[in-house]
């Protein structure tokens, strides 16, 4: 039980941290497994070669996520490339990176990475190795933050210009926003964000393997709770984890006893489609309204 | 809605593969007129616009606001160096509230919030929106929308206004409403405004003075006594065979 509710959390914060690119400015990404990957595997290495902590690594994890983030940012925004095209370019990042690293032994390329697990007992919240309580509660302290951080930001002056870009970017531009740095600012902090998420994913799970990280299958996965919940909502990315991964989970015990490949995601794919079909904007927005709470606050349509 | 600039056009040309859309056009409007720039369909004029709000470089020619060169800067550096522009088509960020539209306007000269949201409550009472301040986009009337434009070109407080036919399409009671709003916004601010219009009842009560173009070149300026009487401005209108 505490497993499937750190995982929701995981994919609540995840969710989160691409929400600000494509939620709040506009700007589809498809390969956020990247940023993820990024934080993973610099966090990972540093502990593993170096012996230095999660907490030194996540900066470091940041800095990696947030240059890459803004390599893809300038190439991307430079050259105005836009929409579909935008996302295939963060495809193509995720995908050139996984080749990279199943190249490279120093992390571990294709057999893994591994951190060292000495104990599942004693909480060592400097190291980041423990029980899954411990994990429980950073996650839950990161998804709330990352909660708080997406409201202050929607209800400032970058949270206007970005929902006035993912609108119409040339009337944005009239009204005297620069697209290219405000944009650069959304990529900077959902890639950032997403690193901090990654060093907590490896120190979760203790391996890494290139295909498993950063393949496409793995950044849909990342994105498909917030675009359930509710794309562009402060809260859609939070109801979408809790739909979906425990939805993941009843349908693992449901269909176990059918003992036929790929039944469960087959169930999983009709419920998805089922709520994607009825509540295209999400589900966020519609209970919003049936809850009576003002979602215009979220800067959602209702 | 502060001072008043002049805006300098001179010898401006843009071409499209080939197809001159704009010949060297040069004009004047001194700092608190309303001068206006009227043709028929595809003579250029929104063309002349979009390279006066830098959308597009133009092939030659210089722009200057108040002396200052504009050619070869961003859009949003052109607005917040003063130049406020609508759309000939409406467009408003339609997931956001009317206010909320106009507060990114006011977001050009201010961080905060807040006070970019009272100074939208300010401009859209003087355009007599402020009741719909909660509505989105798609819930107001057309002529609303058209309010809107201009409202969120305001709110950046610009020194000169530039219209794209914002009265085509409204009443002519709508009309006058907005003629009168424009008029008391130039006589209290000196607020330097250029329009594109077909509504021959709002550029009558609103310019002294008109720039007439057609085929991307200017064929007559003047008042509009001046300009109606021109030859050839009657013959872009009628046709040549009317006049003779």
């Amino acid at each position: 039980m505490l497993s499937v509710l750190i995982i929701v959390l995981y994919f609540a914060y995840v969710g989160q941290a691409w929400n600000v690119m494509i939620g709040f400015a506009g700007l589809l990404s498809l390969g956020h497994a990247l940023f993820v990957g990024i934080g993973a595997y610099a966090s990972a290495a540093l502990f593993v070669h170096f012996g230095v902590g999660p907490w030194l690594g996540v900066f470091v994890a940041i800095a990696l996520s947030v240059l890459v983030g803004c390599l893809i940012g300038y190439l991307g925004f430079r050259f105005s490339i836009g929409g579909v095209y935008f996302a295939l370019l963060t495809i193509a990042f995720a995908e050139f990176t996984l080749i990279v690293i199943d190249h490279t032994r120093w992390l571990g390329s294709t057999e893994g990475l591994f951190l060292p697990v000495s104990n599942r007992e004693t909480v060592d919240l400097l190291n980041l190795r423990g029980s899954p309580v411990m994990f429980y509660y950073v996650i839950l302290a990161m998804a709330a933050s990352a909660l708080v951080l997406c409201r202050v930001l929607l209800n400032s002056r970058l949270g206007y210009y970005w929902r006035a870009i993912r609108e119409d970017q040339d009337a944005a531009e009239a009204s005297g926003i620069h697209l290219f740095r405000y944009k650069m600012i959304a990529i900077v902090i959902s890639s950032g964000l997403t690193g901090i998420g990654g060093v907590w994913y490896a120190f979760y799970y203790n391996n890494l393997f290139p295909e498993t990280t950063f393949s496409t299958g793995k950044s849909i996965e990342l994105i498909l709770g917030t675009v359930v919940g509710g794309v562009g909502t402060l809260f859609g990315p939070i109801i979408g984890a809790f739909l979906l991964t425990p939805l993941g989970e009843t349908l693992t015990v449901l269909t176990a006893g059918f003992k036929i490949d790929g039944i469960k995601q087959f169930f999983w794919g009709v419920c998805v489609a089922v709520i994607v079909l009825f509540r295209p904007s999400g589900v966020w927005p519609w209970m919003s309204t049936l809850l009576k709470l003002d979602g215009r606050r979220d800067g959602a349509k209702p | 809605m502060s001072g008043a600039a002049s805006l300098s056009v001179r010898g401006i040309s843009k071409r499209f593969r080939g197809l001159a859309a704009v010949s060297d056009v040069s004009f004047d409007v001194s700092a608190g007129a309303i001068y206006a720039l009227i043709g028929p369909n595809g003579a250029g004029k929104t063309t002349i616009f979009n390279m006066i709000a830098g959308v597009f470089r133009p092939d030659s020619g210089t722009i200057l606001l108040d002396g200052a060169p504009l050619v070869g800067k961003r859009p949003d550096q052109i607005c917040r160096a003063g130049v406020g522009r609508t759309f000939q088509l409406v467009r408003p960020f339609q997931a956001l509230t009317v206010e909320e539209n106009v507060a990114i306007g006011a977001l050009t000269w201010t961080d905060d919030v807040k006070e970019a949201r009272d100074y939208a409550g300010i401009v859209l009472k003087l355009l007599g929106l402020d009741d719909k301040r909660l509505s989105y986009p798609d819930r107001i009337t057309l002529p609303d929308r058209k309010c809107l434009e201009v409202a969120r070109a305001l709110a950046t407080k610009p020194k000169v206004l530039l219209l794209d036919e914002v009265m085509a399409g409204l009443r002519p009671t709508e009309t006058d409403r907005m003629v009168g709003v424009f008029r008391k916004l130039n006589e209290g601010t000196g607020l330097t405004i250029l329009l594109i219009e077909h509504v021959m009842r709002a550029v009558m009560a609103l310019s002294r003075h008109i720039v007439v173009v057609n085929y991307g070149k200017v064929i007559a300026e003047g008042t509009p006594e001046q300009v109606t009487r021109d030859p050839d401005v009657l013959a872009c209108y009628l046709g040549v065979e009317a006049v003779e």
